[in-house]
C-alpha cells in the first residue's frame, strides 16, 4: 500500500488543525471500510490519514426530547443497537443493518458513508428523509448543511479540503410519524443497491391522511436524491393505494438512473416505483404503531 | 518513508508489542510480522471475511484495519481459540461436520461463528446465514458450514459459554 503517515488526534481542535495543515493531502479515517481499499488500489493518494475515532465529538450518540445527535464516526452496529434510534429513527436503523456484513458494521460509520458520497450509499436516503443536518467544522468555525445538499456528485461533496464532518443532528420524531428504508439487490446481503428508497411520513391523528412526507432515492442519480415534490404532493392526501401509486409514478419521473452491470435504466425505473410504494406503506404502518417485518432478504 | 510505530496490544490474552509502518494492515502485521498465519487473506477488500479477527470484542475484517489502529486494543485471532485442553467446540463441529475443504475460509468462519454464538447462543438458521454473510467459501458450500454452527450451538452450548467466559474473550 502507498506510504502514508498516521495521526490519531484526541481533540476536535487538533483534528481540524491537522486537516487544515495538510490542506487536501490528508484524509479522515473513520471505519476505513471505504478508505483503506481506495488507498490500497491507488484511487486515493493521501499522505496522511487522520484517525477521527478518538475524538469525543465524533462519537456522540445522544437521544432526547430535542432530537438525536449522531457523531460522524459512530459505527453501524451501535446505530441499530440503540433502542431510541430503532424506535424513533427506524429508517436509519434499517440502513445500518444492511451496510455490508457484520464485520463491516463493526467499523463502518454513517459519517463515512455520507462523506464517501457514493450515489448508492445506503444510509444517506434515510438521513435525508429524517431531516438530518450535517455539522461541519473547519479552521473558520462551524457550519451546518442539510444532508440533501451535502453530496454534489459521485464521490463529491460540500466539504472543503480543510473541513471535516463532526456529527449529524436530527429533529425529534413527530407524533404519528414513521420511516423506512429498503433497497433492491440481487443477493440477500452484501451487495450495492440497484435502487434504494427511504421515506418518512407524518399522519393526522386519525391516521388516515398524510400530513407530510419525505422521500429520498438512492442509486438513480449522480447523488442520493431528495424527492421533495413527491413527498410534498402527499400532504393532505388520504392514505390509499391510489395516492401511494401516484407517489410511485412521481418518483419514477424524477429518477435519472444509468445502465450498468447492476441493472438497466428501465429496470431501475421500475424498481424505483415498486420500492417507493412498499417503503411508503411500511412507513405508514410504523406511524400507525404496526410491526413491519424488515428482516433482511424478505 | 513514514516512521515505524511501536504498537502495544493484548493479543490472544498476552500483552504484545510490534513494530509496523502506518500503511500496514492488521492482517499483514499478524501474518508477516507476528507469524500468526492462521488468519487468512482472501480478497484484501472486505468482501470475503477470511481475515476476520475479534478487535475489542467485535468481529472485523483485519484487511480493512490499520495495524496502528490496534494500539491499546484487544485482538483475538484463530490462534487463540483452541486451549491446552483441545479444540474449541466450534472447531470440533467444523471438523466433525466436514465443514471445510481447502480451509482458507475456515479461520474466518470460526472467528465469526464463535463471536456470534456468544451473542446469540440459540440462533435460527436464518440468523446464522445472515451473520455469516460477510464470509465467503469457494469449496464447501454453505450448508455444511451452517450445520456445523447449528451443531456447535446445540451440542456444546454449555461448554462453549463456560469456556468463553473463562477465557474472558467477550
Ligand atoms: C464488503 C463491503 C460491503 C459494503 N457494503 C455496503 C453497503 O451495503 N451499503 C453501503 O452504503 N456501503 C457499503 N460499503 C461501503 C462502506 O462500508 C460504507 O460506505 C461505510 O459507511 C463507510 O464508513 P467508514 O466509517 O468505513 O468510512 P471510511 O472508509 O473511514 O471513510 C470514507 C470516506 O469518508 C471520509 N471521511 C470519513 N469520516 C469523515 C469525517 N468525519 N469528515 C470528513 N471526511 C470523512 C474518508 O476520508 C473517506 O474518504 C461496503 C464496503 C465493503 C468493504
Ligand atoms: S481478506 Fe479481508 S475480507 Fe477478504
Ligand atoms: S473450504 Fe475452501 S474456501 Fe471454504
Amino acid at each position: 500500500m502507498r506510504d502514508f503517515e498516521y495521526e490519531a488526534p484526541t481533540t476536535l481542535a487538533a483534528a481540524i488543525e491537522l486537516v487544515a495543515k495538510h490542506n487536501g493531502s490528508a484524509r479522515c479515517l473513520a471505519g476505513g471500510t471505504d478508505l483503506i481499499d481506495q488507498v490500497r488500489v491507488g484511487r486515493l493518494t493521501p499522505d496522511v490519514l487522520i484517525d477521527v475515532k478518538k475524538i469525543a465529538e465524533l462519537n456522540v450518540l445522544e437521544h432526547g426530547a430535542t432530537g438525536l445527535r449522531l457523531g460522524a464516526a459512530v459505527p453501524c452496529y451501535q446505530v441499530y443497537g440503540h433502542c431510541g434510534i430503532v424506535s424513533d429513527y427506524a429508517a436509519l436503523a434499517d440502513s445500518c443493518r444492511i451496510i455490508g456484513g457484520v464485520q463491516i458494521q463493526s467499523r463502518a460509520s454513517v459519517g463515512g458513508n455520507l462523506c464517501n458520497s457514493g450515489p448508492a450509499a445506503d444510509s444517506t436516503p434515510s438521513l435525508i428523509v429524517l431531516g438530518a443536518v450535517a455539522v461541519i467544522a473547519g479552521p473558520k468555525g462551524r457550519r451546518e448543511v442539510a444532508v440533501e445538499d451535502f453530496c454534489t456528485g459521485p464521490g463529491k461533496n460540500v466539504l472543503q479540503p480543510s473541513e471535516l464532518l463532526v456529527e449529524l443532528k436530527f429533529p425529534a420524531r413527530a407524533a404519528n410519524s414513521g420511516s423506512h428504508y429498503r433497497r433492491f439487490i440481487p443477493r440477500n446481503e452484501m451487495d450495492i443497491a440497484v435502487v434504494g428508497v427511504g421515506a418518512s411520513v407524518v399522519l393526522n391523528d386519525a391516521k388516515d391522511k398524510f400530513v407530510s412526507a419525505r422521500i429520498a432515492l438512492g442509486a438513480v442519480a449522480p447523488t442520493p436524491l431528495f424527492a421533495k415534490a413527491v413527498g410534498d404532493a402527499l400532504a393532505g392526501q388520504p392514505i390509499n393505494d391510489e395516492t401511494i401509486a401516484k407517489a410511485a409514478t412521481a418518483a419514477r419521473a424524477i429518477a435519472v438512473p444509468i445502465d450498468d452491470m447492476r441493472g438497466t435504466k428501465e429496470f431501475r425505473l421500475h424498481i424505483t416505483g415498486v420500492l417507493t410504494e412498499r417503503v411508503l406503506k411500511a412507513a405508514v404502518a410504523r406511524a400507525r404503531g404496526e410491526h413491519v417485518d424488515c428482516r433482511i432478504g424478505h | 518513508m513514514a516512521k515505524k510505530r511501536i504498537v502495544t496490544t493484548t493479543l490472544n490474552g498476552n500483552q504484545t508489542e510490534f513494530l509496523c509502518e502506518p500503511r500496514q494492515t492488521l492482517l499483514e502485521v499478524l501474518r508477516d510480522n507476528m507469524d500468526l498465519t492462521g488468519t487468512k487473506e482472501g480478497c484484501s477488500n472486505g468482501n470475503c471475511g477470511a481475515c476476520t479477527v475479534i478487535l475489542n470484542g467485535r468481529p472485523v475484517d483485519s484487511c480493512l484495519v490499520l495495524a496502528v489502529e490496534a494500539e491499546g486494543a484487544t485482538v483475538r485471532t484463530i490462534e487463540g481459540v483452541a486451549t491446552a485442553a483441545g479444540l474449541d467446540p466450534i472447531q470440533k463441529a467444523f471438523l466433525e461436520g466436514a465443514a471445510l475443504q481447502c480451509g482458507i475460509c475456515t479461520p474466518g468462519f470460526i472467528m465469526q461463528s464463535e463471536w456470534f454464538l456468544s451473542q446469540n447462543p440459540k440462533p435460527t438458521e436464518d440468523e446464522i446465514r445472515f451473520n455469516l454473510a460477510g464470509n465467503l467459501c469457494r469449496c464447501t458450500g454453505y450448508d455444511k458450514i451452517v450445520r456445523a454452527v447449528q451443531d456447535a450451538a446445540t451440542t456444546w452450548q454449555d461448554h462453549y459459554m463456560k469456556n468463553c467466559h473463562e477465557k474472558g474473550c467477550h
